[in-house]
């Protein structure tokens, strides 16, 4: 049984069907790439895996336990994390403090305890910072622990946004177009970047990519989405030579 | 915990201010060198922090808009008078002790009913909600036979006069630092999380509804209490007193101490208490300069003129609350 | 017979309440479809009108109609000057802020009339001087007749003015995609400006019908119509201009039958009510377009 299993997914807006009909099987440990022009219907298909959309038909299920009707955090807490195509960073808060949210559900004290800074409070966020320190030496942003969030430059930005989905432990990561924006230089870091995020952390990724560089030098299989159906899967030697794909992308690369 | 505060820099300052503002406030009071104006202000600056600092857990932490606040005041106030006036067999320390908890227990009971269907709101529809819930309370209060309706309770005992300050005080500074603290722990970072990016919040497990619900009860229990301590203050009650005008005057405190800046609220509460009352003569304007204020902060806060005057903090964060 | 005939006058009360909101709720549909917020200050704007034709009649002894031209113009500047002085600095700012200005800017037009006229309630003799008609039974008064008539001119000369002129289509881009239409030739800040205009404009008539309605002017007056027309506003679907008509309409009769069958009191209250329910289970109103925060 694959980590993620996705059947016959659909959602319609109004009249306007975005997805439909998509069937994925995500194995665990994998690093898959989800592809297709603009407008295929790729983030939606990630804000449904992540509850913020909800489907119209068809069944998601992590590790075999059905995820569709529950709300983004509890999808969370199940075992999924996810960046944006926009940065969504907690931006006026610190580099370290938006790391140490995403350690909200792991390290736990009680309100009262909180409110009077007694009892466990000290011992756990001398241990969230701990954590959170790590995971930001992992990214490189351990001097920049202190920092204003926004006042990062972009590419770190989009580091911050990846290490504070790693904090919440994910099973499976959700990586929404992380080269955005990015020169060459940077998408190859990026790459260095998502190969020691799974060696370290033992995540499965399944990512949304233009860049194909970065699809064909890291993702072990792809799925290619146009206009909300998926056009062809395959490894990306066969699929990104594939007459169709190409076609589909009008001639882009 | 002592040797962690000795540790704790600005901690260790925040301890010595409040030590020494005690300090001051009893001896300018027990040598009689207050004028009574002054001295009868004492006490309504306690109560304005403590409608500030709880306000800005709200407007200034979370992040939303929330204009009956006065309105949880009133609950608060009306509640612990009517304890206070019928619990008459107690011990005064007794029943005001009871009314302390009843108020700030009921503000927080209505917080949970207005709070679970209204918090899914944001913004503006959020604003207006809360309005609404404000002006309703008002109206309620107002045609209630419990509370005398218009025309209101009266010869409340004065258990909060500027004699008591020292319990008032303590009140004061024991939510001023349970507020402080709960920013500065997980539960506080939550909160805060939803106002930057209530989506990012979201997706990273925080459930975003129960913090709002959360919140929006602490504040409303506090402001309950404050309601409790100038009712004793007062000894009247009406219900206009607890009406639009007093929300707006809390959120102008707020802003002007800064959004989500509790150190800010409180030194803007004081401001704003003692203010009229050295500016009598400016009374009628008073109204029109908040609005004033209000207009040109968020102007400012929002301008280049800011970002260019405070570039060279630019790099570092600046430190949530305490 | 009679209950029916007490149906009917309060149906067409609700009818003359309702657009009154109705009219406010087209400015605050309008700003909110091109600036994307909510000006709170604009029930305010209303009472403005009322003090300034109190102020042309009554104090200047201007004769009606230019009185009532030059109060509508001189609200519509109102609108445009508050718009470049306190929202257009925040055009990029957060929601909330913008927010708290508007709030400020409403407080200010508040407490600025209280200081230059006093809070105490003053009297105003309606100026619209058109007899009652009878039909049948039931009396419909002079000031009835003129709302529902004036409403209506203004609704479909609004209506006219969105779709067939080149300053209607650009508002329509505008609250389409403002940058698209930047890009397009499209002057943003004219538009947004003339939005404004309108929208004041249409409130300064609400506001002259109201007081000829009430009869009395105090500072506060705009509040609470202002809010009403902004719950039917989004009842009827924020953005939307003809959901802005049907939302104020349906507001104002429910508001009429709640405060003659239920209670007066709490016909407030189910205002706000509807308010809740609306936001709750279809957020987008009646008329709405679903719009979807991009995630």
């Amino acid at each position: 049984m694959a980590l993620l299993e996705v059947k016959k997914l659909g959602i319609s807006f109004g009249g306007l069907r975005a997805v439909d009909d998509l069937t994925m099987s995500i194995e665990d440990g994998s690093l898959v790439g989800l592809i297709g022009p603009n407008g295929a219907g790729k983030t939606t298909v990630f804000n449904m895996l992540t509850g913020v959309y909800s489907p119209t038909n068809g069944k998601i299920e992590l590790d075999g336990k059905n995820i569709i009707g529950m709300k983004p955090n509890q999808i969370c807490e199940a075992g999924i994390a996810r960046t944006f195509q926009n940065i969504r960073l907690f931006s006026k808060m610190s580099v370290l403090d938006n790391v140490k949210i995403a350690l909200h559900n792991q390290v736990y004290y009680s309100l009262l305890e909180g409110f009077l800074h007694i009892g466990a409070y000290h011992k756990k966020e001398e241990a969230m910072n701990a954590k959170a320190m790590e995971i930001l030496k992992v990214f490189d942003l351990q001097e920049q622990a202190d920092y204003k969030a926004s006042n990062l430059p972009y590419g770190k930005q989009r580091k911050l946004e990846i290490a504070r989905a790693l904090a919440t432990n994910p099973k499976l990561l959700l990586l929404d177009e992380p080269a955005a924006g990015m020169n060459p230089n940077e998408t190859a870091e990026l790459m260095k970047t998502i190969e020691l995020v799974r060696k370290k952390f033992k995540v499965t990724i399944l990512l949304i990519e233009h860049d194909m560089k970065l699809v064909a030098g890291i993702c072990e299989y792809l799925y290619v989405l146009n206009f909300g159906t998926l056009l062809t899967s395959g490894a990306p030697e066969e699929v990104l030579h594939d007459k169709r794909v190409v076609t589909a992308y009008l001639g882009e690369d | 915990m002592i040797q962690r505060l000795f540790k704790n820099k600005s901690a260790m300052i925040s301890l010595l201010v409040t030590i020494v503002i005690y300090i001051l406030v009893i001896v300018l009071v027990s040598a009689g060198l207050l004028s009574r104006q002054l001295t009868s202000i004492i006490i309504p600056v306690c109560v304005n922090v403590m409608l500030a600092v709880s306000l800005c857990l709200i407007v200034g932490f979370l992040g939303e808009l929330t204009l009956g606040h006065a309105g949880f005041m009133s609950i608060g106030a009306y509640t612990g008078a009517l304890i206070t006036l019928n619990a008459t067999a107690l011990p005064a320390p007794v029943s005001f002790g009871l009314a302390l908890i009843a108020g700030g227990l009921v503000a927080g009971i209505f917080g949970v009913l207005i709070g679970v269907p209204v918090l899914r709101l944001r913004g503006d529809y959020l604003a207006i909600v809360t309005l609404g819930f404000g002006e309703i309370i008002k109206s309620i209060i107002n045609s209630l036979k419990l509370t005398n309706g218009a025309a209101g309770l009266s010869d409340i005992p004065k258990y909060a006069t500027y004699k008591q300050f020292t319990l008032v005080y303590i009140i004061m500074i024991l939510m001023i630092l349970l507020i402080t603290n709960l920013v500065n722990s997980r539960h506080g970072r939550a909160i805060s999380s939803i106002r930057d990016n209530y989506i990012a919040a979201e997706a990273t497990g925080i459930p975003v509804s129960k913090f709002k619900v959360i919140a929006f009860v602490i504040s409303a229990v506090f402001a309950g209490i404050s309601g409790v301590i100038y009712a004793h203050n007062v000894g009247i009650l009406k219900p206009g007193n607890f009406d639009y005008n007093r929300s707006i005057e809390v959120l102008v405190m707020v802003v002007l101490g800064g959004m989500g800046n509790i150190k800010g609220s409180i030194i803007a509460a004081v401001i704003l208490t003692l203010l009229p009352e050295v500016l009598r003569g400016l009374d009628d304007y008073r109204m029109l300069m908040y609005a004033i204020v209000l207009i040109t902060m968020m102007i400012f806060n929002n301008s280049t003129l800011k970002n260019r005057m405070f570039k060279r903090k630019s790099k570092a964060v600046e430190k949530e609350g305490a | 017979m009679n209950v029916l005939n007490s149906i009917i006058e309060q149906l067409i009360n609700g009818l003359r309440t309702g657009s009154i909101y109705a009219l406010i709720a087209l400015g605050y549909t309008m700003v909110y479809g091109i600036a994307k917020m909510i000006n709170f200050a604009h029930g305010d704007i209303i009472m403005v009108g009322a003090y300034v034709l109190y102020l042309f009649v009554t104090l200047l002894h201007i004769p009606v109609i230019p009185a009532v031209l030059i109060t509508i113009l001189s609200c519509a500047v109102i609108g445009v000057v508050i718009e470049k002085v306190a929202y257009k600095p925040l055009r990029k700012a957060q929601p909330l802020a913008v927010l708290i200005t508007a709030i400020g800017v409403s407080f200010f037009l508040q407490n600025l009339i209280q200081i230059i006229f006093g809070a105490t309630p003053i009297p105003f003799g309606s100026i619209i001087n058109i007899p009652a008609i009878r039909l049948g039974s039931i009396t419909i008064s002079g000031i009835t007749i003129v709302t529902l008539s004036v409403t209506t001119i203004c609704m479909i000369a609004l209506t006219w003015f969105i779709n067939k002129t080149r300053a209607g289509r650009a508002m329509r881009a505008v609250s389409e995609d403002k940058g698209a239409a930047e890009l397009m030739g499209i002057n943003v800040n004219g538009t947004i400006s003339l939005t404004f205009f309108i929208g004041s404009a249409l409130a300064a008539v609400a506001g002259i019908l109201f007081i000829c309605q009430y009869e009395s002017l105090k500072p506060t007056l705009g509040a609470l119509p202002g809010i009403k027309a902004f719950v039917a506003a989004v009842l009827g679907g924020i953005g939307s201009i003809p959901g802005a008509m049907l939302g104020g309409i349906l507001l104002g009769l429910i508001e009429s039958l709640s405060k003659a069958y239920i209670s007066t009191q709490l016909s407030d209250a189910i205002v706000f009510g509807v308010l809740v329910i609306v936001l709750l289970v279809k957020p987008t109103g009646l008329l709405g377009k679903q719009r979807r925060e991009k995630v």
